[in-house]
């Protein structure tokens, strides 16, 4: 796509991204509920910013991030170097988790309402550790063949057993997490690289795995954020207990 | 002006991993210097100029307005209205969305039309808005949210034994893609904000869950939808 293109389709993905979101708010807000918008100035300003940064972070990507990356997501998509390919798909997905807005939203909210104690920077780093060992597994998954499903099944089986050992404050914010980590910049490279994967290594269908890598990048934040909740858990205990004695 | 600083900043190391991580593989890995380095650099301040901006807006508008409208549907105490409001946010924000977009005709392209693009992404959008008004009447109710969870997933697993193998993949990972950007933020500010008005429910606990909500249901609906056509 040309340069000038380009610049107004981003445009117009982010107009489409926000129109209605805003739309629906306003009219519920306004004219159902028939409620006053508290700050209105601040609201619209803030709004003008929330666009204008989403449309420069999206060209931003399109110039200097996803050429490159999607460049090196091919590179890596041939069974013949299988370590760097793992490798890869474990940094890229840490790094591109650390700077998924949608993430840094619920992180930050969840920072606010735990007053601080549940702190979004260390919240992040687990859900991204948590993509990245999705990914890595994702990937050597397409290598060996294996049914999608085995994985996916255990690693929600892993989820519930984590679920009813975790403290119970944590345990939407973990599901959360899952739905979260894949969005803006995530899904195009790791899209990339399962569909270069799926169409390089022999006998494997596009369809069948080159999807479904996203889905490992969605059920391992789920278990990262649980386990460490759990062990968190569990010191203190450890350690009460020998206070105590 | 030092806060912003701060926000600024912490956007860079934000971006920092990515730029790390890009960099490691370009120069150690691959060993080749980027074909155009002013362009790549120009994209990157874009970035985290964008990123600023939008944690910027996060807090001076999308979180208030979800909290805001949170604080009416509690005052007002209709649910129906609540779930009206659930099914048009869910629905209006995924049909359009532009990575279901893509993904959606990607699926086209590869299935030679036998999945259409546009009956998907409505079966995905029809997902989202249920899943976001089955998680909004859970705060109500205060319910655990692992039971849904459990139940949500057995027939998610139960779907998977019967849809065909083609669009399994393609299912389960529309759960990721269809909550975007601007979606989420507002989701959670709605959720926590209502957990907040409503007396006995905790923010933590009954607040949070709607994006996983909303990431659970489409994969069901796009499974019935593969049994149904293929």
């Amino acid at each position: 796509m040309s340069e000038y293109g380009l610049i107004i389709g981003d445009l117009f993905s982010v107009f489409r991204d926000v129109a209605p979101v805003l739309v629906v708010a306003l009219f519920f807000q306004f004219v159902v509920l028939r409620a006053r918008l508290p700050n209105a100035h601040r609201i619209a300003g803030g709004f003008l910013a929330l666009v204008v940064g989403l449309y420069l972070f999206i060209v931003g990507l399109d110039m200097g991030i996803f050429p490159i990356g999607e460049a090196m997501a091919e590179k890596f998509s041939h069974p013949d170097h299988k370590q760097w390919t793992i490798a890869f798909a474990f940094c890229i997905g840490y790094a591109t988790t650390m700077a998924e807005p949608a993430l840094l939203a619920v992180t930050k909210k969840a920072e606010e309402v735990s007053s601080g104690g549940l702190q979004s920077f260390r919240l992040r780093n687990i859900v991204a550790i948590g993509v990245a060992i999705g990914l890595a597994v994702g990937v050597q998954r397409i290598f060996n063949g294996d049914p999608l499903w085995i994985y996916i099944l255990s690693g929600y089986a892993t989820v519930l057993m984590l679920t009813w050992l975790a403290p119970k404050e944590i345990v939407p914010l973990a599901y959360d997490s899952g739905g979260v980590t894949t969005s803006t910049i995530t899904v195009p490279l790791v899209a990339a690289l399962g569909l270069g994967l799926a169409s390089n290594t022999p006998g494997r269908d596009p369809l069948i795995d080159g999807f479904g890598l996203i889905a490992f990048a969605s059920v391992f934040p789920m278990v990262t954020v649980l386990g460490y909740a759990v062990t968190m858990k569990t010191i203190v205990e450890l350690r009460r207990r020998g206070d105590k004695r | 002006m030092k806060y912003l600083f701060q926000l600024f900043f912490r956007s860079v190391m934000d971006v920092a991993p990515l730029l790390v991580v890009i960099f490691f593989f370009q120069f150690v890995v691959i060993g080749e210097s980027f074909p155009n380095t002013p362009r790549m650099l120009a994209g990157i301040a874009l970035v985290i100029t964008g990123l600023f901006l939008f944690m910027r807006g996060l807090e001076m508008a999308l979180f208030p307005l979800g909290e805001s409208l949170a604080f009416s549907f509690a005052e007002k105490g209709d649910v129906k209205l609540l779930l009206a409001f659930a099914v048009a946010i869910g629905y209006s924000a995924t049909v359009a969305e532009p990575a279901l977009l893509a993904v959606a005709e990607k699926a086209e392209l590869i299935t030679h039309g036998r999945l259409t693009a546009f009956a998907l992404r409505n079966t995905v959008a029809a997902g989202v808005a249920f899943g976001i008004a089955l998680g909004t009447i859970r705060i109500i109710l205060g319910h655990p949210i692992h039971y849904y969870f459990i139940g949500g997933y057995t027939l998610v697993m139960a779907l998977t034994a019967y849809a065909p193998k083609d669009i399994v993949g393609l299912a389960y990972d529309m759960g990721g893609v269809t909550t975007s950007t601007v979606t989420v933020p507002l989701v959670t500010a709605l959720g926590v904000g209502l957990a907040s008005s409503i007396s006995g429910r905790n923010p933590l606990i009954d607040g949070f869950g709607l994006v996983a909500f909303a990431a659970m249901t489409p994969m069901a609906t796009v499974m019935v939808y593969g049994i149904a056509v293929l």
